[in-house]
């Protein structure tokens, strides 16, 4: 019999706007009570004193490559280093091998995250057969199947017409259709942020331009087609304006930004890392700033880790061949913790960017702690100091800038449907 | 907001900038050879090539950088007055054929060479100021070899201090300096006097004042 | 004073640079005897890893090294026409094994002779990596320079092409600035790279005219037409026609001005026929020179104890 009580905790539950301390009460997968002294009975009790007690995290944008790279990760692998992340939910991308553009794929994966997963796994299909944006998917299908919104990420649908018809036809399903915002004729093979830092490397710049080209292009079509639009990892100032800009004007548009994005810049690459290419690249300090104003204001609606695992071998090529990505389960909290630490935002705002909005992006359950809700539950230490190391996690990648690094703020106990699936001392219990 | 990534460890810098290195410490110094002193045995030296040479317009001096190119001037010179010579002056610098660079790992300096014609069919006559191990000589033997095939070596040494590592020996000796190993032999301009040379002893740290001071 | 490696010349002091000129001007000596060879790096194992392609400066490094006498080996890991990408690890674990005495790297991109540096005892030359630097090649070209202007000090030079693709105008601007020259870069738009002026310290000019205006040096860079024609620029005839050096646009820069390119030249494009081959032109004693700096830099880079270091004069009599 699963029933907790979480005494004393900081209730952070932004779908109430309650940010207060008490207990809350677990019982049979749901929030059962919340308040001061509540009675315990016959449960088992955490100390959530000095701990925020937060609905669980959902995270929309990750890469568990499976199926066909499960020598980087898998779903198994995947889901637990997420449920150590404090994610409870996440999203997957397509670019898998097969590529899952495809009911029989969608399945599998859903089948396989059942069995193996300790936290939600919702696919995301691919919006144009094979990645190949030329013909869009069966998106009625896929939906039924169980997909949950619809990308080409990791790549960009160039032809602005197939984006248009995507977008379009999106609208039968009413999912949103995630959009990787790079014209690829502008990134030109640049493997780092055009600026300073690529003049004096060397290295083939990746303009911001890039990124806010085809961000402009993407709003207009959502406008025109009155679609759902999620602009991933938005990385640049231009991009945020255009955004703003755009919600402004009622456009339908929602938007999420990585934590390496808040977090790091351009400089990162001096010493040639290739654990610090991505794509988009880190930025110039401006953009960086941009993207944590826009955080701040509302004008990016959610944290997403864009999970990136790639394997030793792949990552010790030169920077050229390198895969672009990095892991990011297990340090988002610690790294998206520091805009609180700054004072930029108040702890229930990033909570809702945590959980609540995405949740409501991706419409699923989750992001709420109301009496009633689904116990999907991630209690944090802010304060908590610990070293990360990344051959010590549960991914099977140890892609990250932040290997090595002393880190502050950590996940503690995650619940999924009432269930304690991680907790920090003992680990992810089965 | 702070850098995140711990760097790449770096690797580790040499440890002592070798201009900032102090020297081995030393003691008080006293003069061994004024200039005129240098000068005598000079002339006396070349006096004593002129005797010893059947041919001595076969002569070719070469002179080892740093101390050994006054030191070869004024010989030539001298050659030139005793017995109206004019003779080919070299300078080869031994750097590059040292013994101990690469157990050492040093990279001392390089000098000038200037080796002004092939020594095939010379007797060259190598001119050094000081002579301890005769690792110089040795490397300058070997370093002949890359100018042709002299037909005889000899040496000139104005201060033998001994202590010989090597087999090497002086055919022509201003002044034999027992030394300790822990002194110090060293040829200098004086100061004030343009073109004076003078040779310098220095005596190891902390070694008994003995009352007599410099010269 | 001098560091393990050669990765670049933003990471030289002028007083390294200075060094590296100055032993080269000793090793321009052994070049000229009869027998051009010393046993300094005698029993010393020199590996040239080019992973490009490259006869020349190759060619140069293993003269210097067996000048040195050292034994030299070349090791290309991409032979084929398939390259396959090595793991940078595996290759340093490779050359580890062969208890290399010094490693020098050339690679199509950025950053792999420092990585490789990173993993290795012995001491790593960078003899081109991507568009990044080429610092031997900017030691000889102002080696060049000193023989014919005697310093370098307040001395304007103007560097002519692609600057965004290339490493020898990189090298070269630090080398160049470090020693107190004044540098120009001149270039069609599109060949400058953002914000080059802050970055690199340098005037950016795309008029090929202002740039040579009083230049005492004038150096040109190769195209790459196979790589850049129509997206970097629209033709060669085009490119030729506005920064292309020939006597007219020379006489724009000082009378004694001097010409150079680090080779090999597009004639007819960068520069014309009788600019190249004529009087102010110090290409060839470039190439010459190249050997005398490659066995100054392995001579002070190579071969030494891990825990040792470049020391001043020193050593038993």
């Amino acid at each position: 019999m699963s029933r907790w009580i979480l005494r004393g905790g900081r209730l952070l539950d932004p779908a109430t706007e309650t940010d207060e301390v008490c207990d809350l009460l677990i019982d049979e997968g749901r929030v059962a009570a919340r308040g001061r002294d509540l009675e315990a009975g016959d449960t088992r009790e955490i100390d959530a004193a000095g701990r925020w007690v937060c609905p669980g995290f959902v995270d929309l944008h990750t890469h568990l490559r499976e199926p066909g790279q499960e020598y980087k990760e898998d779903i198994a692998t995947g889901g637990r280093a997420a449920a150590a992340g404090g994610f409870t939910a996440v999203a997957c991308m397509a670019n898998t091998q097969p590529v899952n553009d495809d009911p029989a794929t969608t399945d599998f994966i859903i089948d396989r995250a059942e069995h193996d997963s300790p936290v939600r796994v919702y696919p995301v299909a691919a919006a144009t057969r094979g990645l190949e944006g030329k013909v869009m998917t069966e998106m009625s299908a896929l939906v039924a199947a169980g997909a949950v919104a619809f990308s080409d990420d990791g790549k960009t649908i160039m032809d602005t017409g197939v984006m248009r018809r995507v977008l379009e036809y999106s609208r039968l399903v009413n999912v949103p259709v995630i959009t990787h915002a790079e014209d690829r004729t502008l990134v030109s093979g640049g493997v780092v942020n055009e600026g300073e830092v690529s003049t004096r490397l060397g290295l083939p710049g990746n303009p911001a331009l890039a990124e806010e080209v085809l961000i402009v292009r993407d709003l207009a079509l959502a406008e025109f087609t009155g679609a759902h639009l999620h602009v991933a990892h938005v990385s640049t100032r231009g991009g945020v304006t255009a955004i703003r800009a755009a919600k402004e004007r009622g456009v339908h548009v929602t938007a999420e930004v990585a934590p390496h994005h808040l977090a790091l810049t351009d400089l990162e690459v001096l010493e040639f890392d290739t654990n610090a290419k991505v794509a988009p690249p880190l930025r110039s300090a401006a953009d960086r700033d941009a993207c944590r104003a826009a955080l701040c204001d509302g004008t990016i609606d959610a944290i997403a880790t864009d999970h990136a695992p790639h394997a030793l071998h792949e990552k010790e090529l030169d920077f050229r061949e390198a895969p672009p990505g990095m892991i990011g389960f297990e340090t988002a909290v610690a790294v998206v913790l520091d805009l609180v630490r700054c004072g930029e935002i108040a702890p229930l705002e990033l909570v809702r960017r945590l959980s609540t909005q995405p949740a409501r992006i991706l419409a699923r359950p989750g992001g709420s702690l109301e009496v009633g809700a689904v116990a999907d539950v991630t209690l944090v230490d802010p304060e908590r100091s610990w070293l990360y190391d990344p051959a010590k996690g549960y991914s099977k990648s140890q892609n990250s800038p932040w290997a090595g690094c002393t880190l502050t703020g950590r996940p503690t106990h995650t619940f999924v449907d009432g269930r304690l699936v991680y907790d920090v001392e003992r680990g992810i219990l089965t | 907001m702070q850098r995140l990534t711990q760097s790449t460890p770096q690797r580790p810098q040499d440890e002592t900038d070798p201009r900032e290195r102090p020297q081995a410490p030393r003691g008080p110094s006293r003069v061994l050879l004024d200039d005129q002193g240098i000068q005598r045995s000079l002339m006396r030296i070349a006096h004593e090539i002129v005797e010893r040479s059947a041919e001595p317009d076969h002569l070719y001096l070469v002179a080892i950088p740093n101390g050994g190119v006054p030191l070869a001037r004024r010989l030539a010179q001298g050659l030139r007055e005793v017995a109206d010579l004019s003779l080919p002056l070299g300078v080869l610098d031994t750097t590059l054929y040292r013994d101990d660079l690469l157990s050492s790992g040093r990279r001392p300096p390089l000098r000038r060479t200037e080796m002004p014609c092939s020594v095939d069919g010379h007797v060259v006559v190598l001119v050094d100021d000081v002579v301890k191990s005769g690792r110089t000589i040795r490397a300058a033997m070997d370093a002949l070899k890359d100018f042709g095939r002299p037909r005889a070596i000899q040496v000139v040494g104005l201060i033998d201090r001994g202590h010989r590592e090597l087999p090497i020996k002086l055919d022509y000796v201003g002044k034999n300096v027992p030394t300790k190993l822990d002194e110090a032999i060293e040829l200098r301009e004086v100061d004030g006097a343009e073109g004076a040379l003078e040779m310098v002893i220095y005596e190891a740290p902390g070694a008994a004042a003995d009352g007599e001071g410099e010269r | 004073m001098i560091g393990r490696d050669l990765l670049g010349i933003e990471d030289l002091e002028r007083e390294e640079i200075e060094r590296i000129l100055e032993t080269a001007e000793h090793m321009r000596e052994v070049g000229r005897r009869d027998v051009k060879k010393v046993p300094t790096l005698r029993g010393r194992t020199v590996i040239n890893l080019f992973f490009e392609a490259s006869t020349r400066t190759r060619a140069s490094f293993e003269i210097a090294g067996k000048r040195l006498s050292a034994d030299v080996v070349n090791f290309s890991p991409s032979g084929s026409s398939l390259k396959k990408s090595e793991s940078i690890f595996d290759t340093a674990k490779t050359l580890d094994a062969m208890d290399a005495d010094a490693v020098v790297v050339r690679h199509g991109v950025a950053g792999v002779p420092k990585r490789i540096a990173d993993l290795l005892e012995a001491p790593v030359i960078n003899a081109g990596d991507g568009a990044h630097e080429h610092p031997t090649q900017a030691l000889l070209d102002c080696f060049t320079v000193l023989q014919r202007k005697g310093r370098i000090d307040g001395l304007t030079v103007t560097i002519v092409g692609d600057i965004l693709h290339s490493r020898v105008a990189r090298s070269n601007v630090h080398a160049f600035r470090k020693l107190g020259a004044e540098v120009r870069v001149a270039a069609p738009p599109t060949m400058l790279p953002t914000r080059v002026e802050e970055t690199l310290g340098v005037k950016a000019f795309t008029s090929l005219r202002e740039a040579l205006d009083g230049a005492d040096v004038v150096m040109a860079l190769r195209i790459q037409s196979e790589r850049l024609e129509g997206a970097f620029f629209p033709s060669v005839r085009e490119y030729s026609a506005t920064f292309g050096i020939d006597r007219a646009k020379l006489s724009y820069a000082k009378e004694d001005a001097i010409v150079m390119h680090p080779g090999p030249i597009n004639r007819g494009v960068e520069l014309s026929h009788d600019v190249a081959d004529h009087r102010p032109s110090v290409i060839l004693d470039q190439v010459r020179n190249g050997v005398a700096l490659r066995m100054a830099v392995l001579y002070l880079f190579a071969g030494r104890d891990p825990h040792g270091s470049v020391a001043g004069p020193g050593g038993s009599a």
